[in-house]
């Protein structure tokens, strides 16, 4: 079936628009195959609102007299009205909605059908592969080997063709370990601490069993890892139970007997549909603004969102202190691997390496340890806030991540280079976008789906050809050392950028923010090189000149 | 950490020993809320010290001794004994720092309507009032008399705001002694006189900031609120703020959450909930836009009471005028504010913020929450107040200390019988010269939107918790790096540099005069060597600017020739020598470098420090000799 079958009324006139905090509009409606486009043709200055169908969440039908209603609610949180004229037209353009908004094809969505004339398709796409991360980290080429096990992705079909291991293992016990893994996901190197030398591993759980089952070629791979040193510690994103329950359905933990040297340490970390509520209910709480203060924070307490954030940042430190002050190597892992594991591999990154903290080195990290490691972005963003369908496996753990990033820019305000404003921008590319970077769940299915050859590559069109002001932090101030976030409640606070975004409140600080910049740009006119070299510093040779001028005269 | 711990007649005092640098803490014996003992454990007596600014303190004692079971018992307080290094006069300045008079004349008063009634000169008509009261010229004595005779502790209807703009006012008093059915002509005409003094409106509004429960319970007891049928063209309001009572057990809720060591985030939040402490700020804001929205948007006078009218009305007068007026959110403003409002009107300091041993239920944080209400305003408008959230937290922090003599007392006449003025200090010049430390970087005094009426959000997401206060110093808490701080160097490097050019500027011209003067003289000699000079130094030097203003400023064009000879000489020997080069021609230098160093960073923030411009200066010394 086309798309354009799906569309039986692709214009509708007079129809009004109501957003938050700003007067009704009337205009024209138009839906497209992926777009939905308002145009308000009144004025000569014409203003048009262009909405991705993949950006909307749920929609609601009301009927008023002959004419009807239709609530937008968009998976980057902002809610709509449409007024439309003539009952059949509103439905028409409902159903229109509701079925081009949830494409299932990868290759029917938009970022296969975005071709802007700034971008072409020929060369590179994305940033970084393994093996050019490899290349690139000198500290590795030791210890550590590019392995191509996995090039035809039959080892494990969610990790990258290429995937760093210790030297010594070769590619037959990778295959053992990763028969021994959940999905196949047996350890690999995510970061390799550029003072110590230490690693952070990710992995699956092993697939150990009710009878305790044992893969000699696991235990060997995670003894090369520590090589020699005493200990290495295996944080497991389960609490002890749950990773005991885990054995009756196959699953498991490395036990103390097998794996002598390492240490476990067991974190809860809640998953799947219980942060995806989560979020729910944050979202809920925040869109009423006449709940009573009690109410309020007992629907935040309530949807234990900020709990989700508390948890991530403390097990990132953990790692990070694993890692940075007691000199150990650290394997993360919870069930899949897929999730909460990248979520606090690429936490502990950020606080540790400075190098991540830049805007092309948090892409990178982004692109290496979410898009690479196969975090499954199209089941876990299928839908957000708003969606009235059941839920499957959609999870905000993105967001999750997000919010995480932006506690630390809030108590390091001079240590990120980026902005609040990328991390919104990613924020809502994750969920509907143009470009291609988080489509599909894994690195095969982007292979399959041609996904490389035929869209544009989000991470690559931010940093070209320059980074936009906005994603800047203007008062970045790098630092070698490692970022430890207070992760105590009193010290974690609700994004309201992200939250809030479409109220008034987040006005007052984006002039806040327009103010910083301001400040700044002031100042590097007064002390950046053109201004200096053309004022000042003439003024002061003039000076010197005069000066010298009038000695020569006294002498005279 | 270990140390000693020192206990003076002021102070106590813990030197920390072991670590590299002794540390120091110093706690003054007025900030100290109370002492708990804990039974002996096997490390020693832990002694646990609560502090009204939220520090609190844990020592472990080795051995027990009775020195510390001691009784807080202060016949004297700190800012009768506090004896700065200043003589009196300077005092008695710091006294004359802060003027009400310039304040209501700021204000635009008196004028035709509203004029300084002398009756309460020897507060003999209520002694918890300022001796200058604001009343409508039309109104005479009796009538004042009679209308506080008809209110509770003679607290009458009197000014505390005025609108130059729209004539509307913010009045104060405290309920009537209305009881069931009592009524006073006099207080009714009070009232009409201030709605009359407002030519613009035909009506006032009576904001009771009580809980209408609270209020008719009064009733039984001869007090009570106005009734609408017996004054005319009145609109009667209750807000329902809580009682003092309500908002002690509310806060000391917040302060054992904000002290748990590691809570869960649940726990955290429910806590926070539990003490409703961000419900109660909500209701003051609240309270605060009504009465702004009335003065600015309807242009109708207000007249706001509560029970005595010196704690709840205080808040709401003061977060009206802060809403109302852009002077209050400037750093003098506040504190004139917190003088009027506060000091002038007989909000009880002593008793409320436990001075003294005294009744522990006349104990209440009502002045924090005026605080905390100004922040998440500072929250809601990062642009809009002239101070930052360190200035709030200084003031806290000294409405507590008795450090100086501004808190001391409950009412203005207490102040004058104790000699407050005589024997102590005032806060606000302090504060005044630290006042670098209380700017807010991001402040735009120019902004249309901040000449008038600020209007909150009361959405309940804009009531956050004030971590920086309940908090204060628990350190890791806090952000690791602050933007403030940074921001705020960056501006001051900017306005260094800026003021470097404008000196600059300054002296070319005044050279060009110079040079015009002595071209005139010799005319021939200059050209010729004017370009010879010129060549090689205009490609070299992009350095500081203040060595060779410095230099040059010092000393005037004929001195030259004296110094000539020394100056060269020194370039010469510091050319490898660069520590040297501070001193190299400082003899005439100082007075120029005087007007650079005006902030602290400033020599440091210039660009090109190093001394690039020596061996430049060097090549035409041979030249020259």
């Amino acid at each position: 079936m086309e798309l354009s079958e799906h569309i039986k009324t692709a214009n509708v006139e007079d129809v009004t628009l109501r957003r938050p905090f700003h007067p009704a509009l009337r205009g024209t409606l138009c839906v497209t195959s992926h777009h939905l486009l308002f145009s308000d043709r009144k004025d000569e200055a014409s203003w048009q609102l262009l909405i991705l169908l993949k950006n909307i969440d749920a929609i609601e039908k009301r009927a008023v007299g002959s004419s009807g209603t239709i609530t937008i609610k968009c998976k980057d949180l902002l809610v709509l009205q449409l007024e439309i004229p003539g009952m059949e037209e509103c439905l028409n353009i409902a159903s229109s909605i509701e079925a081009l908004s949830s494409l299932e094809s990868v290759t029917e969505m938009y970022p296969f059908f975005y071709r802007p004339s700034h971008l072409t398709l020929n060369g590179p796409w994305g940033l970084s592969s393994t093996e050019q991360y490899y290349k690139q980290t000198e500290r590795l080429w030791d210890r550590w080997r590019v392995s191509t096990v996995n090039s035809d992705y039959s080892v494990c079909p969610s990790y990258p063709s290429a995937v760093i291991v210790p030297r010594e293992v070769d590619d037959d016990k990778l295959i053992h370990s990763a028969r021994f893994r959940q999905g196949g996901r047996f350890p690999v190197l995510s970061y390799c601490h550029h003072r110590n030398g230490m690693v952070i591993m990710r992995s699956s759980q092993p697939l150990t069993g009710a009878n305790k089952k044992r893969c000699k070629e696991d235990e060997l791979l995670l003894q090369a890892v520590i090589d020699g040193s005493e200990l290495g510690y295996i944080i497991d994103l389960r609490s002890a139970q749950q990773a005991q329950q885990a054995r009756m359905t196959g699953g498991g933990f490395e036990s103390k007997s097998f794996y002598s040297h390492w240490k476990r340490i067991h974190r809860h970390h809640e998953r799947g549909k219980v942060v995806q509520e989560s979020l729910i209910k944050l979202v809920e709480a925040c869109s009423d603004p006449s709940h009573s203060v009690d109410r309020w924070l007992s629907k935040l307490e309530n949807s234990k969102w900020l709990s989700h954030v508390h948890s991530a940042l403390s097990t990132a430190g953990l790692v990070v202190e694993c890692v940075e002050r007691d000199g150990h190597s650290v394997l993360v892992h919870g069930s899949e691997g897929t999730d909460n594991t990248l979520l606090v591999s690429s936490l502990a990154q950020l606080i540790l390496d400075p190098a991540s903290r830049t805007v092309t080195g948090f892409l990178c990290l982004l692109e290496r340890e979410w898009i690479q490691a196969g975090h499954p972005f199209q089941q876990r963003c299928a839908h957000s806030a708003y969606s009235h369908a059941r839920l499957k496996q959609e999870c905000p753990i993105f967001l999750l991540l997000l919010d995480c990033v932006w506690q630390v820019w809030r108590q390091f305000p001079l240590a990120l280079e980026f902005s609040e404003a990328l991390l919104l921008r990613l924020a809502q590319e994750v969920y509907a976008s143009n470009y291609g970077t988080f489509l599909c769940n894994s690195e095969q299915e982007r292979c399959a789906a041609g996904v490389k050859e035929n869209t544009h590559c989000l991470f690559q069109s931010l940093l070209r050809p320059d980074i936009e002001e906005q994603y800047l932090n203007p008062l970045y101030e790098p630092t070698d050392l490692a970022i430890w976030p207070s992760v105590h409640p009193q010290s974690l606070q609700l994004w309201t950028g992200l939250f809030l975004r479409w109220t008034e409140y987040a006005q007052n600080m984006e002039e806040a923010r327009e103010e910083v910049w301001s400040i700044v740009k002031e100042h590097h006119e007064q002390a950046g090189p053109d201004r200096t070299n053309n004022t000042l510093s003439t003024h002061c040779d003039t000076l010197t000149s005069f000066e010298n001028l009038m000695d020569e005269l006294t002498i005279l | 950490q270990v140390g000693m711990l020192y206990l003076t007649a002021t102070h106590t005092i813990f030197v920390g020993k072991g670590s590299e640098d002794r540390s120091e803490l110093w706690v003054l014996h007025s900030l100290v809320c109370n002492v708990v003992k804990h039974k002996a454990s096997q490390s020693g007596y832990p002694l646990l010290i609560h502090c009204k600014n939220f520090q609190v303190m844990q020592f472990i004692i080795s051995q027990e001794s009775d020195s510390f079971v001691y009784l807080i018992q202060f016949s004297k307080l700190y800012c009768f004994s506090f004896n700065p290094n200043v003589d009196k006069a300077e005092r008695e300045h710091s006294w004359d720092f802060l003027d009400l008079k310039a304040e209501y004349s700021r204000m635009g008063l008196p004028n035709k309507l509203w004029h300084v009634t002398p009756i309460n000169r020897e507060y003999r008509v209520c002694d918890t009032y300022p001796a200058d009261l604001f009343v409508p010229q039309s109104v005479t004595l009796p009538v004042i008399i009679g209308s506080s005779k008809f209110r509770s502790r003679g607290r009458f209807p009197t000014l505390s705001y005025y609108c130059k703009e729209n004539h509307a006012t913010i009045c104060r008093s405290s309920q009537p002694l209305s009881g069931f059915s009592a009524r006073c002509l006099e207080d009714e005409q009070m009232l009409q006189a201030i709605m009359k003094s407002n030519p613009g409106s035909r009506f006032m509004y009576v904001v009771d900031t009580r809980p209408k429960l609270n209020a008719m319970a009064n009733r039984a007891a001869g007090k009570g609120y106005e009734n609408e049928d017996n004054y005319c063209n009145i609109k009667f309001q209750f807000i329902g703020i809580e009682n003092i009572h309500v908002m002690r057990n509310s806060q000391q809720k917040l302060i054992e959450v904000s002290a748990l060591r590691s809570p869960s985030m649940g726990e955290f939040l429910m806590g926070l909930e539990n003490s409703d402490w961000l419900r109660h700020i909500k209701s003051i804001m609240e309270a605060g836009i009504f009465i702004s929205k009335a003065v600015a948007e309807e242009g109708v006078s207000v007249l706001v009471h509560c029970s005595d009218g010196w704690d709840r009305t205080a808040q709401v007068c003061s977060v009206a005028s802060v809403l109302l007026d852009p002077y209050y959110r400037t750093l003098k403003g506040l504190m004139v504010l917190i003088e009027k409002d506060w000091v002038s009107f007989g909000h009880k300091f002593s008793h409320r913020c436990g001075h003294l041993d005294g009744e522990a239920k006349e104990v209440s944080p009502v002045i924090d929450q005026f605080l905390d209400c100004l922040w998440q305003l500072m929250e809601q408008f990062p642009c809009y107040f002239e101070y930052n959230e360190k200035f709030l937290i200084s003031i806290h922090n000294h409405i507590y200390s008795c450090h100086y003599g501004n808190f001391i007392c409950n009412s203005q006449k207490e102040r004058k019988d104790l000699c407050i003025k005589e024997k102590t200090h005032s806060i606000w010049p302090h504060l005044w010269e630290n006042k670098l430390d209380f700017m807010n970087p991001l402040f735009k005094p120019d902004q249309s939107q901040n000449q008038g009426l600020l209007r909150p959000r009361t959405a309940p997401y804009c009531f956050k918790y004030w971590r920086r206060l309940y908090n204060r110093f628990d350190r890791e808490l806090h952000p690791r790096q602050s933007e403030l701080d940074c921001l705020m160097t960056v501006k001051e490097e900017t306005q260094q540099l800026e003021e470097d050019l404008a000196l600059c500027e300054q002296k070319l011209a005044v050279l060009d005069k110079e040079r015009a003067k002595t071209l005139y003289m010799q005319k021939g000699v200059l050209e010729s060597k004017q370009a010879l000079w010129s060549l090689p130094l205009d490609t070299s030097l992009a350095n500081t600017p203040q060595d060779y203003i410095g230099g040059f400023i010092g000393g005037a064009p004929n001195v030259f020739t004296l110094q000539q000879g020394e100056r060269e000489s020194a370039e010469l020997c510091l050319f490898g020598d660069k520590p040297k080069s501070s001193d190299a021609d400082n003899s005439d230098q100082e007075s120029g470098v005087a007007d650079f160093s005006s902030h602290s960073s400033g020599e440091e923030s210039l660009p090109s420090e190093d001394s690039v411009k020596d061996p430049d200066s060097d090549e035409t010394g041979p030249n020259r000799a």
